[in-house]
């Protein structure tokens, strides 16, 4: 096991913690919203796991891995962009 | 890994943690947004595989499959997004969080039944993303139908949490038999087993929470999510995956906490206790109450609307359901035109989603200095002549102050009944998402406005404009 993977592991907890430890509740659906879009970076995971695919059952679960990743990514930032036009929206 | 790739995962994990930064205020959180999706353009395009390879450089069938996976993926996730309505935002990030935990439990599986699992560290690995992930799957799309109304009551039976801890003991107990057991036909056989005990295992875990507590457990789902990602991570040596879903896990269990925080109930509460029997609270609700309930029509709200000299307005999901904030800002701005001062008092859980009805209400561009939180507002109450509560039940309900057996003793409650005259907009006299019976209805200086919120509104605003 590589060290390194859990050194960046613990500093990402930190900086996750505290990033977000003062935010206003006003913004916690969008905050929500965010991050969810952020763990679709699964998609990635998706991807690597189709390109090595062999066998058929194993192209078919990578290809419905990557298309939920696809959906949770893109569909995660759409609708978080979506929510928070609104809040730009009254500043003319 | 190369050092190229290397500087590119230490630029993209900068632009999610300056993202997520930037989402934390109102003026700069449309940009935060913008910048973590623009890292994560940049590390779809410059994707590395486990060996360091640079993905997009080969071609054949599996890569065409990828692209048209991403395009089916993008056409869901666009029509999800741009189709759904605003109230049904909780339901909306509650599926994509599924998506994102079956993709999470797939491709842990794929890899460990690939014989991936080269060292007993890795293949931990990919059994907690592979258990965590179908939990969050099942768990999700559990919410999702509580949220849309379709399995509104909590299910729940004697025995209930002793049944999930041996469902959870069995699926534990898999997997460490699978962590020292990675290939052979019997271990293909616990991990499918184990997969599908998790999927029911997250159905079980949900299905007993009433649908008041759905934010909590999304939050929670979604740092679940987060977690299985950076596992999925570890398994496969990408460290953007692993630092991008220790962030949302990280920053997604601190939202769980400081949303149960609010409820002030200990999230061990939410997830094995109180409101799942809903049956005995009740009961407990309704024998203390004393007084009457007092009705009361448009035009007299008008009259004490237009002479006030401050006003709150406690908007909760009812508006929402109502889709009366339009007409909210509306009477706001006639009020404001006729120089009463109003204020809405946000409590931290209204609606169904923390922050939701700050986002119902930016739709209708109610300036956001206008929206004040609970803290702020309850020492003034007691100079506000009116507090015009729509929809909003539970999180007014002077119970949680006065009354020790109720469910909701304890939690932080907007304090509409210390305003000189409260007004309530509501459809009938049922009891709120909690099903507990609200006290503020048979206070003395309560009125109540029956009938849609919206139409209530309307009305209002057209006899303000009379007077």
């Amino acid at each position: 096991m590589d060290a390194n993977v859990l050194f960046i592991f613990v500093l990402a907890i930190f900086v996750g913690i505290e990033v977000i430890s003062k935010v206003p509740s006003m913004l916690h659906t969008p905050l929500m919203s965010g991050t969810n879009a952020i763990h679709g970076i699964i998609l990635f995971g998706g991807i690597l796991a189709l390109v090595e695919a062999t066998s058929p059952l194993e192209m078919g679960l990578g290809f419905l891995a990557v298309i939920c990743g696809s959906a949770n990514v893109f569909g995660g930032f759409m609708v978080t962009d979506r929510m928070l036009q609104m809040f730009k929206k009254k500043k003319q | 890994m190369n050092t190229l790739n290397a500087y590119l995962i230490i630029g993209i994990s900068v632009l999610f943690i300056v993202g997520i930064k930037l989402l934390a205020s109102p003026k700069t959180a449309r940009a935060g947004n913008l910048v973590a999706a623009a890292g994560m353009l940049i590390a779809l395009l410059t994707l590395h595989n486990t060996n360091g390879e640079y993905v997009w450089s080969h071609w054949s069938l599996n890569y065409t499959l990828v692209a048209a996976g991403i395009l089916i993926g993008l056409a869901i996730g666009a029509v999800g997004a741009y189709s759904v309505k605003m109230t049904a935002m909780p339901q909306m990030v509650a599926l994509f969080n599924g998506l994102g935990g079956g993709a999470a439990a797939l491709v842990a599986g794929l890899g460990f039944t690939h014989g991936e699992s080269s060292t007993t560290f890795i293949a931990a690995s990919m059994l907690f993303a592979t258990l965590i992930g179908s939990l969050s799957l099942s768990g999700s799309i559990v919410a999702y139908m509580k949220l849309e109304g379709k399995l509104d009551k909590p299910q729940t039976f004697p025995g209930q949490n002793i049944l999930n801890g041996i469902i959870l003991l069995v699926i534990l107990g898999l997997c460490g038999y699978l962590a020292f057991n990675t290939t052979g036909e019997l271990s293909m056989r616990a991990f499918i087993g184990m997969f599908v005990l998790s999927l029911f295992f997250g159905m079980a875990m949900v299905m007993p929470i009433g649908g008041a507590d759905m934010p909590v457990v999304i939050s929670l789902l979604n740092s679940f999510t987060g977690l299985a990602v950076a596992a999925d991570g570890f398994a496969i040596g990408n460290n953007a995956m692993v630092v991008a879903g220790t962030l949302v896990g990280a920053s997604g269990t601190l939202l769980t906490l400081l949303m149960c925080k609010a409820m002030n109930r200990p999230v061990t509460n939410v997830l094995f206790g109180a409101f799942g029997s809903g049956g005995s609270t009740k009961k407990a609700g309704a024998a203390g109450v004393a007084g009457t309930v007092k009705a009361i029509q448009a035009d007299e709200v008008a009259l004490l609307l237009a002479y006030a000299q401050q006003v709150v307005v406690v908007p909760g999901y009812g508006m929402a359901v109502a889709q009366a904030q339009h007409a909210v800002k509306e009477l706001v701005d006639e009020l404001t035109r006729r120089g009463v001062e109003v204020r809405f008092a946000i409590h931290p859980v209204a609606g169904r989603m923390p922050g939701h009805m700050n986002v119902l209400l930016a739709e209708a561009n109610v300036p956001y200095d206008l929206l004040c939180e609970m803290d702020a507002v309850n020492p003034t109450m007691e100079r506000v002549d009116v507090c015009l509560v729509i929809g909003a039940n539970d999180v007014v309900n002077p119970a949680a102050r006065e009354e020790k057996s109720s469910p909701i003793y304890g939690m932080p409650i907007i304090e509409a009944d210390h305003a000189k005259m409260v007004v309530v907009l509501k459809r009938s006299m049922a009891a709120g998402f909690a099903g507990i019976e609200n006290h503020l209805f048979y206070k003395d200086n309560t009125r109540m406005l029956f009938g849609d919120a919206k139409a209530s509104l309307n009305a209002l605003v057209t006899n303000i404009k009379a007077s």
